[in-house]
């Protein structure tokens, strides 16, 4: 079973590329060329290598990896999603110093996991030029995962326009790539179609509060290229199978700043894992990726003939596409990029009753905590909202979620409601140009753009684990935190506070059961990621909540994800959109021993305050 | 266990409101190497400095039978919440053979509010035997429905008490090409006779640009522009033997970087 990885492709940048398996590993960074389509540009590379070699680890093993650094500056790894010992995380300033220039340094890690995962640099803006790649572990037991071929696939973007100038242009014009705004001919459009005042209100309405409802992506193609495995849509990456063979494809969105919609047309998917984690088999048509996210799917082609795997961009300003074929040189038809999504009111964290006919409708209009009451608690004590005994036997999947057991009361996806006015206890100054007053779960949503797909689209209410949760003690605390941001000027925090400001980490306590939820004050979507441990999704299930270690907070979202630090040490929690992150949405969560916990006055507290 | 007890130390010490509670990893790398990169990755991490160039109008002018070359200019350098701005407006009068005004402004900059800043500084007039210095206090921002405005109060050496307000609005024709409307309000407290300046409003000016931007940096331009000296100021200008109103055709290029 060969993975096709290793296979060339027609582009000379896969010549080289080849999986690296055993216990030893020997990375050098350095800089290259990257080919994309034809066209070169400068790269970071690992082994000279874009993406870096696919790493194939055992589960059980311990492992050695010495990184050279041959650039001029400083680099790093971190092994996304690796649950290992903190001084191994790779993240200079936080849990070691990085590597220098000339330097090598040893990463050595027992690996106690399986799965698809990938590596990346956590310095600068690395990560942009081609410093990342693909892990997968093979599980020390059987894989309850049947197939007969597999292929690893990698998203990423790359800019021609290098990423300091990328941020540079963000930070003078937060606006400046996207080329997808509303127009004054698109206004008498809208005007001919809902009427003169409809459209009219709807302008002066998002310009009343100096939004804009294209932002969907602040890096867009207008600089970005897409690629799949390093090449191009030109380039067509090519993965081969025998009609009736069960196929295995890896994802890994290792892009910098790229959501992509990704499917398959005329080919069925069915998501086996999801971020490293065997989820229980759940059959889509399509699904939204978040930068930094995997997902395992299982394809069975049955025809003699090409499939185009087709990656689109959220914001729909470009694409990525491969093909699967039975033979090499075959190519199906590439779908056109369907119209690009527009924001609503929802995304604002507003109440959007109100506003019949500027939202999507997508949404099943009740929602089943306001319609009991017990939406507008207005003490956030999660105790309180945990104890409701008149929730249990409620069904908390009415989110259309797939039929599961009631949920224990503490489980409660979607505690946000639609009617709980959210309290924003953090610093609110130039940097915060919105609060969502009152925030939703979105967690049935696929995601912008795929609520009114005229095929199956994943959400994360479908995703349940396969293994029972390994901690299934109620979470004794709960700490709330507020992504925010000013696109106007580029900034980007945690409740209000730009990590070059923030005084203190968030603390959790070893061996304790916490539950964080995240409410979205801007008006995109984020991936958030917290080194260290995975976030069990409390999205209805109750023993088989979905584990992951990235999560995407939609605008005007409000989420929980219930967690228990095992691991003492310092762990990186950022927003995984690169930009987001070096302008600001970045904070340490610190880990400390298990004696004398915080946590058992049972209070809620609220992170933030400083 | 040492490590931990020093750990718990540390955690105790950081309860107490210590500096940045974060320091496990000193344990197994030097502490001051651990600091050094904990502040670059602050310095990264949302408190980067940049600098910004930008001539908002660059412009040959022909009104009448006048020629003149006009530019208006901002430039900063800061991190998000406070910077130096620096602003330049001049006009060259091709028939005169000299600038009828060049004005330079440095001001710092501080975020008020998620769309206003405040600046404060000093503005200079350079003018053959009649220049001033300026105190500035301005107000710059992006007022509700997208109006990019900028109001200036300056207090010269003389002590003249002058004021400017100036919005501007882009209408995307498509996502190149851009009407920009503008307009600029002058006001005096007092008659500045060696200015040719009476009390009150002063002047208004209204343009109408088009440009396209072939790149967003890069974008030329061309546009008319009403301009209409008012009371007492147009009166200087009627004995002086000057239409108070006239209007121009404009070209340039506006360029960021």
């Amino acid at each position: 079973m060969l993975p096709a990885w290793a296979q060339p492709g027609p582009a000379a940048n896969l010549a080289g590329l080849q999986p690296l398996s055993g216990t030893e590993f020997d990375l050098t960074i350095g800089r290259s060329q990257l080919a994309i389509d034809g066209r070169t540009g400068p790269a970071i590379t690992v082994n000279g290598q874009v993406p870096a070699p696919l790493l194939r680890w055992r589960e059980g093993d311990d492992i050695t990896l010495r990184v050279h650094n041959t650039l001029d500056t400083d680099t790093s790894i971190h092994w996304h999603g690796i649950l290992l010992p903190n001084e191994m995380d790779g993240v200079p300033g936080v849990t070691f110093p990085g590597i220098r220039p000339g330097q090598t340094f040893t990463y050595r890690f027992p690996v106690t996991q399986a799965g698809t995962y990938w590596y990346h640099s956590h310095s600068g803006l690395q990560e942009q030029m081609g410093h990342y790649g693909p892990i997968v572990i093979e599980p020390r037991g059987t894989d309850p995962v049947g197939y007969d071929r597999e292929y690893v696939i990698v998203l990423s973007d790359y800019t021609f326009e290098g990423p300091h100038h990328v941020f540079q242009r963000l930070m003078a014009s937060s606006d400046t790539y996207n080329f997808q705004q509303r127009t004054v001919p698109e206004f008498f459009r809208d005007a001919s179609q809902n009427g003169f005042m409809t459209a009219l209100r709807d302008r002066l309405m998002w310009g009343q509060m100096r939004m804009s409802p294209t932002d969907i992506s602040d890096v867009t193609a207008a600089t970005l290229d897409f690629l799949m495995n390093g090449h191009g849509p030109g380039d067509n990456w090519t993965g081969l199978f025998e009609p009736g063979e069960r196929v295995r494809l890896r994802f890994i969105n290792a892009s910098a700043m790229t959501f992509f919609n990704v499917r398959i047309p005329g080919l069925p998917m069915t998501v086996v894992q999801a971020d490293g984690l065997d989820v229980q088999p759940v059959e889509t048509d399509e699904f939204q990726i978040g930068v930094a996210e995997t997902y395992d799917v299982v394809v069975q082609p049955r025809e003699d003939r090409a499939y185009t795997l087709m990656c689109e961009t959220i914001d729909r300003s470009g694409y990525v596409r491969a093909t699967l074929a039975p033979r090499m040189g075959m190519v199906a038809p590439v779908p056109a990029l369907r119209p690009r999504p527009t924001l609503t009111m929802r995304d604002m964290g507003m109440d959007h009753g109100s506003m019949a006919g500027m939202d999507h409708g997508a949404m099943p209009a009740a929602d089943p905590h306001a319609a009991m009451g017990h939406g507008r608690q207005p003490d956030p004590d999660p105790h309180a909202a945990m104890d409701h005994g008149s929730m249990s036997g409620m069904d908390h999947s009415a989110h259309g979620a797939p039929a599961s057991p009631a949920s224990a009361a503490n489980d409660h996806g979607a505690h946000g409601g639609g009617e709980t006015m959210t309290r924003h206890d953090h610093p609110q100054g130039p940097g915060v140009a919105n609060v969502a007053m009152q925030p939703v779960s979105r967690l049935h949503e696929p995601g912008a753009g795929l609520e009114d797909v005229p095929h199956r689209a994943l959400a994360y209410t479908q995703l349940r684990s396969l293994a029972p949760n390994p901690d299934q003690r109620a979470p004794a605390r709960e700490i709330e935190v507020h992504l925010t941001s000013n696109m106007e000027r580029y900034m980007w925090s945690f409740d209000g506070t730009r990590f070059s400001e923030v005084v203190e980490p968030i603390e959790f306590t070893e061996g304790e059961r916490l539950r964080l939820t995240m409410v979205n004050d801007t008006m995109m979507v984020h991936p958030i990621h917290l080194h260290g441990m995975f976030f069990e999704v409390v999205n209805g299930e109750t023993s088989h909540k979905p584990r992951k270690h990235t999560i995407n907070v939609k605008p005007g979202e409000k989420l929980s994800v219930d967690v228990t630090p095992e691991h003492v040490g310092d762990w990186a929690f950022h927003c995984h959109l690169l930009y987001h992150m070096h302008a600001g949405m970045f904070q340490v969560v610190s880990v400390r021993p298990g004696e004398a916990p915080p946590a058992l006055s049972g209070h809620h507290m609220h992170h933030g305050d400083h | 266990m040492r490590a931990t007890l020093l750990f718990t130390a540390a955690a105790v010490i950081a309860g107490s409101g210590a500096a940045h509670a974060q320091d496990y990893a000193h344990q197994f790398y030097p502490p001051e190497e651990m600091e050094q990169s904990f502040e670059e990755l602050r310095h990264e991490t949302g408190g980067q400095r940049q600098f910004f160039f930008q001539t908002d109008r660059f412009e040959y002018q022909v009104r009448d039978d006048e020629e003149t070359l006009l530019w208006d200019i901002n430039a900063w350098y800061g991190g998000r919440l406070n910077r130096l701005w620096i602003k330049s407006e001049a006009e060259y009068s091709f028939d005169h053979g000299a600038f009828e005004e060049a004005r330079v402004e440095a001001l710092w900059s501080r975020a008020i509010s998620p769309y206003f800043d405040v600046q404060g500084g000093l503005a200079h007039d350079f003018e053959d035997g009649n220049g001033r210095t300026h105190a500035v206090a301005a107000l710059q921002g992006l007022a509700p429905y997208w109006f990019e405005v900028d109001v200036s109060a300056y207090l010269s050496d003389r002590g003249e008490l002058t004021g400017s307000a100036e919005a501007e609005y882009e209408l995307l024709l498509t996502q190149r090409l851009i009407l920009q409307p503008r307009a600029e309000l002058a006001w005096s407290a007092e008659d500045i006779p060696s200015l040719e300046t009476g009390a009150g409003f002063t002047s208004l000016q209204a343009g109408l640009r088009l440009r396209y931007e072939i790149v967003r940096q890069f974008a030329p331009y061309v546009g008319v522009e009403w301009t209409r000296q008012l009371g007492e100021t147009a009166d200087y200008a009627r004995a002086a033997g000057v239409d108070p109103e006239s209007t121009a055709i404009v070209a340039g290029v506006r360029v960021w970087f």
